[in-house]
């Protein structure tokens, strides 16, 4: 059974005159590592903020239809009780930061202080997230004197010493150099790994390609198509809609166009995928 | 109106050397991104620019200015810069009255103020969203109101900070766009970014730093080639450069024009 399942949502932000997702169904079975591509206003943020509750909660607006996650019905549930099940690292860590705590140390356990855990376990867990994320140096500086690269790990370790069984991520990578990217999605898989639920927006495509189960693609805040990566991101619905795509698949469908590209060969995704094609044209 | 930095070394209060003896001239007109990994030092730098940061050892000029002797307000009519988060600049009602804030602190005429407020919306995209307040909007079209507020300033230097991040394709073509119609009015654009594929698509120069330093400095297609030295600055090379090498193309590619010219000619036999 899926662990996640959205039917028929359609949510409307307060004061908004269109709905910012429109009749959603979705279903993510646990362990699952899915993707959310789309242009900006897409509603990925807003599905992000639907699935861990924060819409309706924390944004008011109207929510029509059901969603489900792990069993509890987001919209009856408060949001006190959603953080023990899914947790949020938002698009930008200054909006997450709680500006209350003086280092990265009491900041990573200001979720565990709110749910009354045990000090033992409290400095297990933000020792383990601080690991995890890398950033195990920074543990005695201000949370505001970062760069938004340190910000955005500070936030995601922030969620993770919560261990949640359901992890939403908005654009974790946004403000981190590739190492810093490469060593967040690697983490993101070593979760995956250990059976946690991630939805993820991102506009990294390649990573995507190489790391994600399934790419939901939106577009006005409905689903346009999903599937496994390389079928989806490949497709010429995304760029239609102002999704961004890897370079190795426009290069390759400007080079179907000259003939340049294998005919009937579907675009690459990845650099090994064109590398194959355009060693073989 | 050139930049010259001499000697630049710049060490943050709690005692991080953030800038460690940069020299660097950019000339009017150019289109330069900063590249490298997190904590290289190109925000440091950046800030020296328009003076929010002043040198520790050295000096920058920004034409006959040292920003020494000049107050952040002053080189604001030279230099205006985008930062990378926008919420740190936006603080209007009004997208109107945000673009508006720049040139009417610079006293410029009435007549000219508002043509440089409808352009900078023109070129923005964000005609019609005038009345809007910022906050109303994503945080994406927010750095958009940030970027035509400095555009609408009109000076010659225009600093972006992380241009494209959480931009979705079509602004990030927007933005190619902005910075290619600085280009044409002779606008110098100076952007830190770690979008290498926006960096070599866009500029022609690129600069890599990496621990306070310059790593490497010069057009795209002589940069990108220096893999190992991008690498110990965390930076890899652009998706079709890496697609190009692995092809075995004599030369550096990191266009779709590029890599199209080199694949028609040689073809396969190159792999």
């Amino acid at each position: 059974m899926a662990l996640i399942e959205l039917s028929n949502v359609t949510y409307t932000y307060p004061a908004a005159k269109f709905p910012a997702l429109q009749n959603l169904n979705l279903q993510v079975n646990e362990g699952e590592l899915v993707a959310l591509v789309g242009a900006n206003g897409a509603g990925k943020s807003t599905l992000c903020y639907t699935l861990a509750g924060f819409v309706p909660h924390f944004y008011r607006g109207e929510l029509k239809g059901t969603v489900a996650v792990a069993g509890v019905d987001t919209h009856t549930t408060p949001l006190s009780e959603l953080v023990l099940t899914v947790g949020l690292v938002f698009q930008n860590p200054f909006s997450q930061i709680s500006g209350s705590k003086f280092t990265v140390y009491e900041e990573i356990a200001f979720g565990l202080e709110n749910i009354g855990l045990p000090r033992e376990e409290m400095k297990a867990r933000v020792e383990k997230a601080m690991t995890l994320t890398g950033i195990v140096d920074l543990a005695g500086r201000s949370p505001y004197a970062l760069s938004g690269g340190q910000q955005q790990r500070v936030a995601l370790a922030s969620i993770l010493a919560m261990a949640p069984k359901v992890l939403v991520l908005d654009e974790p990578t946004s403000q981190l150099d590739p190492i810093g990217t490469r060593e967040v999605f690697q983490v993101i898989k070593t979760l995956s790994q250990q059976g946690v639920t991630i939805i993820m927006a991102e506009h990294k495509i390649e990573w995507i390609a190489t790391f994600a189960d399934r790419v939901v693609a939106l577009a006005g805040g409905e689903i346009i198509l999903q599937g496994k990566p390389e079928e989806v991101l490949a497709s010429p619905l995304l760029p239609e809609h102002g999704i961004g795509i890897s370079r190795y698949t426009s290069v390759a469908r400007l080079a179907a166009q000259e003939s340049l590209w294998p005919a009937g060969r579907r675009l690459p995704v990845t650099l090994t995928e064109a590398l194959d094609g355009f060693a073989n044209t | 109106m050139k930049i010259e930095i001499e000697n630049l070394r710049y060490t943050y209060p709690g005692g991080v050397e953030a800038v460690r003896g940069i020299s660097l001239q950019i000339e009017s007109g150019e289109q330069v991104a900063i590249v490298g990994q997190n904590g290289a030092g190109k925000t440091t730098l950046l800030r020296h620019f328009n003076g929010l940061l002043q040198p520790t050892q050295g000096e920058v000029r920004i034409g006959d200015w040292n920003t020494g002797q000049y107050s952040v307000a002053r080189l604001a009519t030279r230099v205006g810069c985008v930062f990378q988060n926008p919420d740190d600049q936006l603080f209007c009602r009004t997208v109107r009255e945000e673009v508006s804030f720049g040139p009417n602190n610079l006293s410029y005429e009435t007549g000219r103020k508002e043509t440089l407020v409808n352009e900078a919306m023109a070129l923005t995209e964000l005609t019609g969203k005038e009345e809007t307040n910022p906050y109303d909007l994503s945080p994406a079209w927010r750095k958009m109101v940030a970027l035509a507020s400095i555009l609408a300033m009109d000076t010659p230097i225009v600093l972006l900070d992380e241009p494209t991040t959480g931009q979705d394709a079509a602004n990030v073509a927007r933005i190619a766009h902005i910075v290619r119609a600085l280009h044409a009015r002779g606008k110098t654009v100076i952007a830190i970014s770690h979008d290498i594929d926006f960096c070599a698509e866009n500029f022609d120069r690129i600069i890599a730093m990496g621990q306070g330093r310059i790593l490497l400095d010069g057009k795209p297609g002589d940069v990108l080639s220096q893999e190992e030295t991008l690498a110990t600055t965390y930076v890899d090379p652009p998706q079709l450069t890496r697609l190009g090498r692995r092809l075995n193309f004599p030369e550096t590619v990191y266009t779709e024009d590029l890599f199209l010219e080199v694949y028609r000619r040689l073809g396969k036999s190159v792999v």
